[in-house]
């Protein structure tokens, strides 16, 4: 006899935001690994659609569309592409996400709502529209990602860590409306994955993060992508409101 | 006259299987959430639903005023596909 595992996703459609690199790239090619069906988006369509190649290389079926999702118009239209294009959408992953760093007494306007805009404001967007889906179903998964930024506070960060927080507020508060529909909404809370993202950090900052890591390293991104596989698959179907943390033990 | 009828019978099925309760008390003066136990989740899918079934699109402004059985006969009507 042949038996799904519970973390299996045959059949399921799954968007991620923000899918053409690092984390993102690897939570869904996790998800498609797994049997789903994935869209994703980026500004730059070009890698996306690579990360599709990817996919469809093993096999799988992927869409990639170009969408700045602090559009409201653009992350719309990444939700109604995705339905169009696979029928139906079990899964939405809100993981882009940028950074502006600064002291925050040099910190710009502009730098507080990019970043506002695209990690918070996108979220809002993806989110509201992937809901009337998942109602209709009377059942949805809602992960997005966060970051220790928003528990702890990071220096240099508070535009960030602000949307961060944001997030989870907006995780609780969304997963509160939708849990009598069987649609769970939780957040990821990674500490520090090497990405692109923190690429960019000075050798003396990166030093110093590594000090405060019990684990003594930066994390993968397919750590953060098996978590997220997790949460939604059948398994994790009694878990919702939370902020699940993954950082070496950075926070405990 | 038998379309506004079947408007009517339409419109009270979806009420019926949207918030479970039985045809009976789907009176017209019967409102969602004092008469017939919505909390305001079943009202925003009971325009769903409603939308979906006369292929139309309700306008948030206009879901606000549908409160009783009556306002959604009324809405319909007035906005035929
Ligand atoms: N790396 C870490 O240590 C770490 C730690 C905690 C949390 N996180 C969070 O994890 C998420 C992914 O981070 P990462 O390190 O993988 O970042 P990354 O390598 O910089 O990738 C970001 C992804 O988001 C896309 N993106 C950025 N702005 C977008 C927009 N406005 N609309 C649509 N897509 C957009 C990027 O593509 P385009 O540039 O082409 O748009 C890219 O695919 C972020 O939310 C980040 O805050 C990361």
């Amino acid at each position: 006899m042949v038996t799904t595992p519970a973390t299996g996703l045959e059949g399921k459609v799954a968007v991620v935001t923000g899918g053409s690199r690092g984390i993102g790239r690897a939570i869904a090619l996790g998800l498609s690994a797994r049997g789903a069906k994935v869209a994703i988006c980026a500004r730059n369509p070009e890698a996306a659609q690579k990360v599709v190649a990817e996919m469809e290389a093993a096999g799988a079926e992927g869409m990639a569309v170009a969408a700045d999702i602090s559009r409201e118009a653009e992350a719309e239209g990444l939700i109604q592409a995705g339905i169009k294009r696979f029928g139906r959408l079990d899964i939405l992953i809100n993981n882009a996400g940028i950074t502006k760093d600064g002291l925050l007494i040099r910190m710009k306007e502009e730098d507080w709502d990019m970043v506002l805009d695209v990690n918070l404001k996108g979220a809002f967007f993806t989110t509201r529209a992937a809901l009337r889906p998942m109602l209709r179903a009377q059942s949805g998964r809602i992960v997005n990602i966060s970051s220790v930024a928003g528990t702890m506070g990071i220096p240099g960060q508070a535009n960030y860590s602000a949307s961060k927080a944001g997030l989870i507020g907006f995780t609780k508060a969304v997963a509160k409306e939708v849990a009598s529909r069987s649609i769970t909404v939780n957040a990821v809370a990674p500490g520090f994955i090497e990405t692109e993202m923190t690429a960019v950090l000075s050798e003396d900052r990166k030093k110093s993060y590594l000090g405060q890591i019990p684990m003594g390293r930066f994390g993968a991104a397919e750590e953060v992508a098996a978590l997220v596989s997790f949460l939604v698959s059948e398994a994790a179907s009694y878990i919702t409101g939370q902020v699940i943390t993954i950082d070496g033990g950075l926070r405990t | 006259m038998t379309d506004v009828m079947e408007i009517e019978e339409r419109v009270k099925k979806i009420i019926v299987d949207q918030l479970g309760v039985n045809a009976a008390e789907v009176t017209p003066e019967a409102s969602f959430v004092e008469d017939l136990g919505a909390d305001s989740l079943d009202t925003v899918e009971l325009v769903m639903a409603l939308e979906e079934e006369f292929g139309i699109e309700i306008p948030d402004e206009e879901a606000e005023k549908i409160v009783t059985v009556k306002d959604a006969i009324a809405h319909i009507k007035a906005h035929p596909a």
